[in-house]
């Protein structure tokens, strides 16, 4: 029996269950009713759950394993994909990919983090926390891109940089920053698409751009709940609060200026129909990209710059 | 490094650091080689200890006046104060801890920004104050060193960022990691226009802090011992599982794997800066 990877999903994936057994049975007009009626029922249900998420909720909607990862949008958005390998210092870091595409015609760079999917990937792609040498691939790989005049599309899922003795030792703090320094300044469009978790440093290194994006149920903060619980109410079980405390929602993000627009996801989130979402997401980085490559490098980089300028509040007296 | 210890000796600073930097009681432990020492011993040797050179922490307006030529230095960005954009509520409201961590700094944020000569090089000045809520970077903090930058910019200065910081605030959330792009964006434009950036960091510098401007100079240069690092040390050990080796993440370990340029104890920090700033800017 289907086990709910997320608390509030119970009751749909017992309804799901009830329609898989249904249909396995001869069919008939009586069969033919139920099953009508209970997927009338999965939807309303879904979007009653659905519809009342408090952002610890969304978080796990966000770290769902069923969520598009990088490659899924790649696979069903690019063609004629070159991936490409290493940071030319030290290593590949499989908790990046990144590579050269097309993307409705038009060539284009794109990089993002990788979770994985099922135990042994999820072990090689390091639960898709970068070490320093993943950001340093992606820089490369952006820096090649700048030089063949090609727009830099970015997929951002994380749950954070990793903090280990080799990524401290290898400077992951310094590749990060670097990343920061370089892409404020890269002379070619960048688009940014938080799919997933937006987990701080190790997000924000890949996440400087003419457009930043957010899907609807992914999450965008400068530390994990259970990170903020544990420091601020000595707690990692206080993650509900810390989540609702730091607003770590889409929409809490385009409230503050963070983000410039969020793409609603299929009722039941992204891991319900991967296919529409990454149609969702298609249409809109297209459409940035109409608006980004008819702008000169002067505009897209001022525009960039008082893009982030902006973030920020305070008082001045 | 022979040719160092020919120079002569920094000038001492002139104005003594202020008494309420001092650490509370006659004397105190210091944390170096476990003595008890005589506090003023401590103010006066520009709070190092006299015994094993242990360098304590320092207040921002301690260290401004360790760097700067002439006192008053003219403090820049003062009237940028810090506002609840979350409504934050932990187990205090950040609204209450702002208020008491200004009332016990006498700092109304966690750095100060000042614009003037140090060692006759014309600079904007930023220094973190660690004791105001860590040092920990939120809007204000942004917006000033971002200021900082473009003053600098502006007018043809040298930038030097002194860093003491357990990084991003939590209590501004998500607006608190967008400072780090937001100053590294000016700093991008103050190495195109050829300004040196010179990066101290002294201790601790971690967070997003490090991952920002602090490891962005143009020169990092650290003081001895100071912790510096991304990843807190007690979370790599909750993550790894096992306990790290000494001096993991200490300036002398930076140095070693390449992220440093120099660790120069304090007493010398001054003039290292000013020949420095001559060698790229003079
Ligand atoms: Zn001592």
């Amino acid at each position: 029996m289907a086990v709910s990877e997320v608390p509030f999903e119970e009751p749909l994936t017992e309804l799901r269950r009830r329609i898989e057994e249904l249909e396995a049975y001869p069919d008939d007009r009586r069969r033919e009713r139920e099953i009508e009626r209970l997927n009338g029922r999965l939807r309303k249900e879904t979007r009653r759950v659905y519809g009342q998420l408090d952002r610890w909720e969304k978080t796990l909607v966000a770290r769902h394993s069923d969520r598009p990862h990088t490659l899924g949008y790649v696979e069903r958005l690019m063609d004629d994909w070159v991936e490409l390998h290493g940071d030319r210092s030290f290593a590949d870091d499989p908790a990046i990919v990144a590579g050269l595409a097309r993307f409705r015609g038009r060539p284009v760079a794109v990089i993002g983090h990788q979770k994985g999917r099922g135990t042994t990937e999820k072990i090689r792609r390091n639960f898709g926390q970068p070490r320093p040498e993943g950001y340093r691939k992606a820089l490369r790989v952006m820096r090649l891109a700048e030089r063949f005049g090609r727009p830099i599309l970015t997929f951002v899922d994380t749950p954070g940089a990793y903090p280990g003795i080799g990524a401290e030792e290898r400077g992951q703090a310094e590749a990060i920053a670097r990343n920061l320094l370089e892409m404020a300044s890269l002379r070619v469009p960048i688009v940014v698409m938080i799919t997933g978790e937006g987990g701080s440093g190790g997000a924000l290194a890949l996440g400087v751009g003419d457009r930043v994006f957010m899907l609807q149920y992914s999450t965008y903060s400068v530390i994990s709940p259970e990170g903020c619980a544990a420091i601020l109410w000595k707690d990692q079980a206080r993650k509900q609060e810390a989540a609702e405390a730091m607003r770590v929602s889409a929409p809490d993000c385009l409230e503050l200026g963070i983000v410039d627009a969020v793409l609603p996801e299929p009722e039941g989130g992204a891991h319900s129909d991967p296919d529409a979402t990454c149609e969702a997401v298609g249409r809109v980085v297209a459409e940035a990209l109409d608006e980004l490559c008819a702008l000169s490098t002067e505009q897209l980089l001022e525009g960039r710059y008082r893009r982030f300028r902006a973030l920020g509040r305070f008082n001045e007296s | 490094m022979p040719w160092f210890r020919k120079k002569k000796q920094p000038k001492p600073v002139r104005n003594e650091p202020r008494p309420s930097s001092v650490p509370e009681g006659l004397w105190v432990k210091c944390d170096g080689c476990r003595e008890t020492i005589y506090s003023r011993d401590v103010a006066e040797n520009l709070r190092m200890c006299p015994e094993c050179g242990y360098h304590f922490r320092v207040t921002a307006r301690e260290r401004i006046a360790m760097l700067m030529d002439a006192e008053p230095a003219e403090e820049l960005f003062a009237g940028v104060q810090p506002v609840d954009p979350l409504e934050f509520v932990d187990t205090q409201a950040y609204e209450d801890r702002l208020r008491i961590y200004a009332e016990r700094t006498g700092e109304p944020e966690a750095v100060v920004v000042v614009r003037g000569q140090l060692d006759a090089m014309p600079v904007v000045v930023a220094a973190m104050e660690y004791r105001f809520m860590g040092g920990s970077m939120g809007s204000v903090v942004g917006e000033k060193i971002t200021r900082a930058a473009e003053l600098a910019l502006a007018e043809k200065r040298s930038l030097v960022v002194v860093s003491a910081s357990g990084g991003a605030r939590m209590q501004e959330g998500v607006l608190s990691l967008m400072q780090m792009a937001k100053i590294s964006a000016a700093l991008a434009r103050l190495r195109e226009a050829g300004r040196p950036f010179l990066s101290v960091l002294t201790d601790p510098t971690t967070g997003g802090v490090t991952a920002s401007f602090a490891m962005l100079g143009d020169l990092n240069i650290a003081e001895p011992g100071a912790l510096i690092g991304f990843a807190g040390p007690r979370v790599i050990e909750q993550t790894i599982r096992q306990s790290l080796p000494e001096g993991f993440q200490r300036s002398e370990f930076l140095l070693e794997h390449g992220f440093l340029d120099m660790v120069v104890p304090r007493g010398r920090m001054k003039a290292t800066l000013g020949r420095c700033l001559r060698h790229l800017a003079g």
